[in-house]
């Protein structure tokens, strides 16, 4: 096997120490969906909770405290560092042509303040736990007994200093380490989708620590800011949350888009349609993201002159969302589709975030946000957005570049047979949660009305049959470490530079500077049976071979 | 904004390349120092007089953003920057102004009901205090 980046160096500190953006991007893959991995189960341990109306397998205390963790753990520790920390920081780098990020160094601090941020957060548990939900909402959060709160406090505003680094270190990269040739319009649209998401995560995370320091400010020292006892003001905490917590969504969900971007150039071999729109669109959802926060406080007790303003601000977000959307059909349209796993993510992705998007306009309408506020209805839709979109597009992003990271090719047939389970699974859990909340059913109850009960057994055998999948994945992805077969430099026949290196690629990257052309233009490649891959026409048959 | 120069990737060469430093005089340095010294006086001699109906914020304000530009201008260098670099810092304090602007504006929508839960609330123990004095 020729030299990798995974075989440069050897043993511990060679990965602890590494300034290699891949193996940075890796340690973040593991970090991360260990992280997915835990707050999964914390769900499968509310879906099961919630089976029966009465008691079932945890008291009414530790319930709060399991759909907290759940929520906190995903959202900070999983959905919005994994797409930019693990896959970001391995593809970023080579699909632009460089050799590394522009500050490695910062790299490595921004990995080492999420171990410690999550660490701190996940040790809240035991100074007493945090039953406030993953939003801190005062003055829930500001009240004495809850010890919890600082400390997950103090967690959540380390981890915002590593999104704060990884954000400037993309932001740097794209700027200034473009080889020549690559122009802003010939940068992928993973990497415009990577861009803006950086963008957000420079300007509006220091929002975040703020809110959390005056509110760790508040409970240690007493200095009345949020709570209403001291003279403070429960719903400017609210805006200060949600002015992170909004363009935290799009965090999470900018980076995926940017993937279903690739995936269906790609698989449908075709110049995307609209390029540049679909690359604006995705700055222009990230300005949008910041003007819409107040539409989560429709019922705080928030003004209703601002209510009027951030719901007509609300539905504006769905403009550049839905010019993403008919140019991946349009790019579909009469394209070559071939469906292999990574494609079939991306259609996923289409029926999924169309309907978490979609449902968005019952709750940015003032008049049913005002039923729907704080029911399952939300719940379902933040799930078909932040799941249905995010977590989606990730998995579509692992399968594509996983023969790029590791080497190694994963069955297709159990991978697809794990993604057919997802959507399943995805659908028969939240489906119905629209439902049940728009009949009433509210969010965060332990116990419940018996005619809501069979919506619960039905979302909860949904939630059984995703960690199915998840656990076939989990199986076939590791199998194919151990017994895969070796990946071709280009599986898929994709264009954009990453697949013009070797699989797994080299410490640097590129032995010489790449030659930067259309990404999205295909018809210089040929597929190779010989190789199991694609190899640019003319080239000797034999390269890349396995 | 891609050139050669910035194609020097990797480790530790991402300030290779035709990299200059701009180089401040020092009497404009001192200069500027003396300028945001003077502020701080006429700041603090402001709060001395009572300008009524908030303006003595306002003059803070105004005060301390123009000492601020000061700072960026010229000890942050923003004047011989590339103009990208003031476009964000523009960006920012827009983000900051929006942000800030929106809470206030809500706050001030919202006070006059809080106003009148509060007197309601002070005339009720009132009410109860003076059964009690009465005896």
């Amino acid at each position: 096997m020729k030299d990798n980046y995974l075989t440069h160096s050897k043993g511990f500190l060679s990965w602890a120490l590494t300034l290699d953006h891949k193996r940075i991007g890796l340690m973040y893959l593991v970090a991360t969906l260990g992280s997915f991995f835990v707050a999964g189960m914390l769900a499968l341990v509310v879906r099961t909770e919630l089976w029966a109306p009465d008691p079932t397998i945890i008291s009414a205390d530790r319930y709060n405290q399991a759909f907290t963790l759940h929520g906190a753990i995903m959202v900070f520790l999983f959905i919005i560092p994994a797409v930019p920390g693990a896959l970001g920081n391995f593809v970023l780098p080579i699909m632009l042509g460089a050799k590394d990020v522009a500050f490695p160094r910062l790299n490595l601090l921004s990995f080492y303040l999420w171990m410690l941020g999550g660490a701190i957060a996940v040790l809240s548990i035991l100074s007493g736990g945090v039953d406030t939900g993953w939003t801190f909402y005062t003055p829930y959060s500001t009240e004495p007994e809850r010890l919890g709160v600082v400390m997950m406090a103090t967690g959540v505003f380390i981890l915002g200093f590593s999104s704060i680094f990884t954000g400037l270190n993309f932001v740097v990269t794209i700027h200034k380490l473009r080889p020549p040739g690559m122009t802003w319009f010939r940068l992928p649209l993973f990497l415009w989708a990577t861009y803006a998401t950086a963008l957000i995560q420079v300007m509006a995370t220091p929002v975040i620590g703020i809110t959390l320091l005056l509110l760790i400010l508040e409970r240690t020292m007493m200095i009345g800011i949020f709570n209403p006892k001291l003279g403070g003001d429960p719903v400017l905490f609210q805006h200060f949350f949600w002015f992170y917590s909004h363009p935290a969504v799009y965090i999470m969900i900018l980076p995926p888009l940017g993937i279903i971007s690739e995936l269906i150039a790609a698989f449908c071999r075709r110049e995307l349609f609209g390029y540049k729109f679909i690359a604006f669109s995705s700055v222009a959802i990230a300005a949008f993201g910041f003007l819409v926060w107040g539409h989560h406080m429709f019922t705080s007790g928030q003004s209703t002159l601002m209510s009027m303003m951030f719901s007509a601000l609300t539905f504006s977000v769905s403009i550049p969302t839905a010019v993403k959307i008919f140019n991946w059909l349009a790019t579909m349209y009469k394209g070559s589709i071939s469906f292999e796993t990574p494609m079939l993510y991306a259609l996923t992705f289409l029926f999924t975030f169309s309907i978490g998007g979609l449902t968005g306009i019952f709750l940015g309408a003032l008049s049913t946000d005002i039923h729907l506020h704080d029911t399952y209805f939300v719940v379902a839709h933040f799930h078909y957005v932040m799941m249905g979109g995010g977590v989606i597009g990730l998995l579509g992003g692992l399968h594509y570049w996983w023969p790029k990271m590791t080497g190694k090719m994963y069955d297709e047939g159990p991978a697809k047979l794990a993604c057919a389970l997802v959507f399943i699974g995805f659908n028969t859990t939240f489906f119905v949660q629209f439902v049940m909340g728009s009949q009433g059913m509210p969010r965060r109850y332990y116990n419940y009305d018996p005619s809501f009960q069979i919506y619960h057994q039905v979302s909860t055998v949904g939630s059984y049959i995703l960690a199915a999948a998840f656990f076939l994945m989990l199986f076939y992805l590791l199998k194919s470490l151990a017994t895969g077969r070796q990946a071709p430099d280009n599986p898929w026949g994709a264009s954009t530079l990453e697949w013009q290196c070797s699989s797994p690629p080299p410490h640097d990257n590129f032995s010489t500077t790449p030659t930067v052309g259309d990404p999205y233009d295909f018809s210089g490649m040929t597929y190779d049976p010989q190789i199991g891959g694609w190899r640019p026409k003319g080239a000797p048959a034999a390269q890349g071979a396995a | 904004m891609s050139d050669a120069s910035a194609h020097e990737t990797g480790h530790g060469h991402a300030h290779g390349g035709g990299h200059h430093p701009h180089v401040v005089p020092m009497w404009l340095l001192f200069g500027v120092i003396g300028i945001l010294l003077f502020l701080t006086v006429v700041t603090v001699a402001a709060a001395q007089v009572d300008l009524g109906g908030g303006a003595n914020v306002v003059v803070a304000v105004l005060i301390a953003s123009v000492k601020a530009a000061f700072v960026a201008l010229y000890f942050m260098h923003l004047r011989w920057d590339k103009p990208f670099n003031a476009f964000i810092l523009l960006l920012s304090i827009f983000f900051l102004a929006l942000f800030l602007g929106f809470a206030l504006l809500d706050t001030s929508q919202y006070q006059d009901s809080i106003d009148v839960r509060y007197a309601e609330e002070s005339i009720k123990a009132l009410k109860a205090a003076q059964p009690a004095a009465a005896h």
